[in-house]
């Protein structure tokens, strides 16, 4: 199976926006190559600003413009697009209503070698905090690449939530992608996986091995963290009784929790949150890596064991 | 507009001020009395607005970096007719749209939300930059204070002005010498300042900002400046035309009580 990155998918879709939209420029912090950002850039020069090893300033240049009328993407690795500019975010975007979207590329451990500092665990959590953000989270290059261009089509502040490292696509190509609205990968009546990002292929392939054990689990891919579909959320809660969430983040606060929050208040039924548990990334292969924090399909495929017994 | 219709005008903003923290109980009067003349010269004789049509786009364009200087921008949008002036009385209170901090989205004219300290000459930088990519010929306004160009993000947006030749912007810094915690050269030593601004490509202008004529000559010589962006050192007195708040630190972020606020509309006349 060919294999492609969520950034990838990121970087085709400017180039196709750049076409479309004159409005679209797009902006970067000295990682115009590793966010795909470099793509627009040789097509549409005038239209791309590189700011310099300078997050902060970048944040509110790119508000500047989106004030001003342009459609500002802003690309660059998670863990500087997010925490590093928190207070930027807060009120030169959000505050400000500014129609800036932030492509935030190496998030998750999957980043590898480079190790914690690189590895933005803790975005989904900070992003979501912030009113009037979207927050989507593609599960592969195909998806990355409708999320972009979907959220080039709303006004307001997106935070769109890519990786470095290539995967396997789940997705179709003719997917119509609809922000807010999550999508049924998988029908089943014992229990449902929801998954967002590289996390939605381990629960395809949990899903698989629990179906030759016999246990028929939903699949779906919560694409998009805010606004949270509720509907499809409380239906899963209704339908098969329990709740499995897997992400490639920090549990506290991020999707799972989101997740939480919509069963606790609706329907409450067993769950169980697979993410980083309170640590720190490090060094490392990406798979050596899901491993370590028991993010693989197994680790789904025990945990569903366990829920089962709680329903 | 000339100089004794530009000082009527700044005697009633300072008297606006002073009635809004008064009535607000709170409020940052000392850094907004500095930059009276510099924000009403910039509104009542050099911007390019239409206060009816606040999203015009030709309209030049003026970010309040310094956030917490609000009362004179509400005062200044007010007098130019961009809302009644009754509203100022509202400033603090719940439901206002004069928020303790500039929100763009509540009032009209203002251009972007500001109030962390910082951030507002990004912004600016910003705003020029599509003003190029347009075709715009309008101009961008950035007021700073000088107590908050300790902030990094400050020196980052020179440099990215400087990068892209921004002659469209123009940035002001209220050199009032005085931050919260006390003297600017005692907190954080900003000198040498215009040297600072020099080396990171900007044209540095250097003027009384409470001397109206100075402050008109220094615009203009701004407007004429190709290549790079330019600076207006305006060296001015913290709290200026309230006799006890001049130049005293404590006047930084409090409200007058009744009887000063009524001491200071009487010195104010």
């Amino acid at each position: 199976m060919k294999l492609k990155s969520t950034r990838d998918g990121y970087g085709e879709a400017l180039l196709k926006l750049g076409n479309e939209n004159p409005d679209v420029v797009v902006l970067t912090a000295d990682l115009g190559e590793s966010t795909r950002s470099h793509w627009f850039k040789e097509k549409f020069p005038e239209r791309f600003f590189q700011i310099g090893v300078a997050e902060a300033d970048m944040i509110g240049t790119a508000a500047g413009l989106a004030l001003s009328g342009k459609i500002a993407f802003v690309s660059g690795f998670g863990v500087f697009v997010t925490g590093r500019v928190w207070d930027q975010l807060r009120i030169s975007v959000a505050y400000s209503n500014a129609n800036v979207k932030i492509g935030s590329t190496h998030c998750g451990i999957t980043v590898g070698a480079d190790g914690a500092s690189h590895q933005a665990i803790e975005d989904i959590a900070l992003m979501r905090v912030l009113p009037g953000f979207t927050v989507i989270v593609p599960a592969d290059a195909l998806e990355a690449t409708r999320a972009t261009v979907a959220a080039s089509k709303i006004y307001g502040p997106v935070y769109l939530r890519l990786g470095r490292a290539p995967l396997p696509i789940v997705t179709e190509e003719a997917e119509v992608f609809t922000i807010g609205k999550a999508q049924l990968l998988k029908e089943g009546d014992d229990l449902t996986v929801i998954a967002c990002g590289v996390m939605v292929k381990e629960s395809l392939e949990a899903a698989k091995v629990l179906k030759e054990k016999g246990i028929s689990a939903r699949v779906i891919n919560l694409h998009t963290i805010k606004p949270i579909d509720r509907k499809s959320i409380i239906n899963a809660a209704k339908e098969t009784g329990a709740i499995i969430t897997a992400e490639e983040h920090q549990v506290m606060g991020g999707m799972g929790s989101a997740v939480a929050e919509v069963v606790m208040e609706e329907y409450p039924v067993p769950m169980k949150r697979i993410g980083i548990l309170d640590r720190f990334g490090q060094s490392g292969k990406p798979d050596e890596l899901m491993k370590e924090y028991h993010l693989t399909a197994d680790d789904i495929v025990l945990e569903a064991a366990n829920i089962l017994k709680r329903k | 507009m000339n100089i004794e219709e530009l000082q009527k005008i700044c005697l009633e903003v300072r008297r606006d001020i002073i009635r809004m923290l008064g009535e607000a109980g709170s409020g940052h009067p000392g850094g907004s009395l500095s930059a009276v003349e510099l924000v009403v010269s910039l509104y009542f004789s050099v911007m390019r607005q239409k206060p009816q049509k606040p999203d015009w786009e030709d309209r030049d364009r003026f970010v309040l970096s310094k956030g917490h200087c609000c009362p004179l921008l509400y005062a200044v949008l007010a007098r130019c007719g961009y809302f009644p002036l009754e509203k100022l009385l509202t400033l603090r209170k719940l439901g206002s749209p004069l928020q303790g901090h500039p929100h763009n989205l509540e009032v009209p004219g203002i251009e972007a939300s500001t109030g962390s300290l910082g951030q507002g000459l990004s912004i600016a930088n910003g705003i020029a930059l599509a003003g190029r990519l347009d075709k715009k010929s309008y101009r961008v306004y950035c007021l700073l204070g000088d107590g908050e160009t300790d902030e990094g993000q400050i020196w980052e947006a020179a440099m990215t002005a400087n990068h892209y030749h921004l002659d469209n912007l123009c940035a002001i810094v209220d050199r009032n010498r005085l931050q919260i915690d006390g003297e600017t050269k005692n907190i954080m030593q900003l000198e040498p300042y215009n040297e600072k601004w020099e080396a990171f490509g900007w044209k540095v202008i250097e003027i009384d900002g409470n001397n109206l004529k100075e402050i008109s000559e220094a615009y203009a010589q701004a407007e004429n400046i190709k290549g790079k962006p330019a600076v207006i050192i305006a060296h001015t007195i913290k709290g200026k035309g309230v006799s006890y708040m001049e130049n005293r630190v404590e006047w930084h972020g409090k409200a007058p009580k009744k009887e000063e606020e009524e001491k200071a509309l009487k010195e104010l006349r």
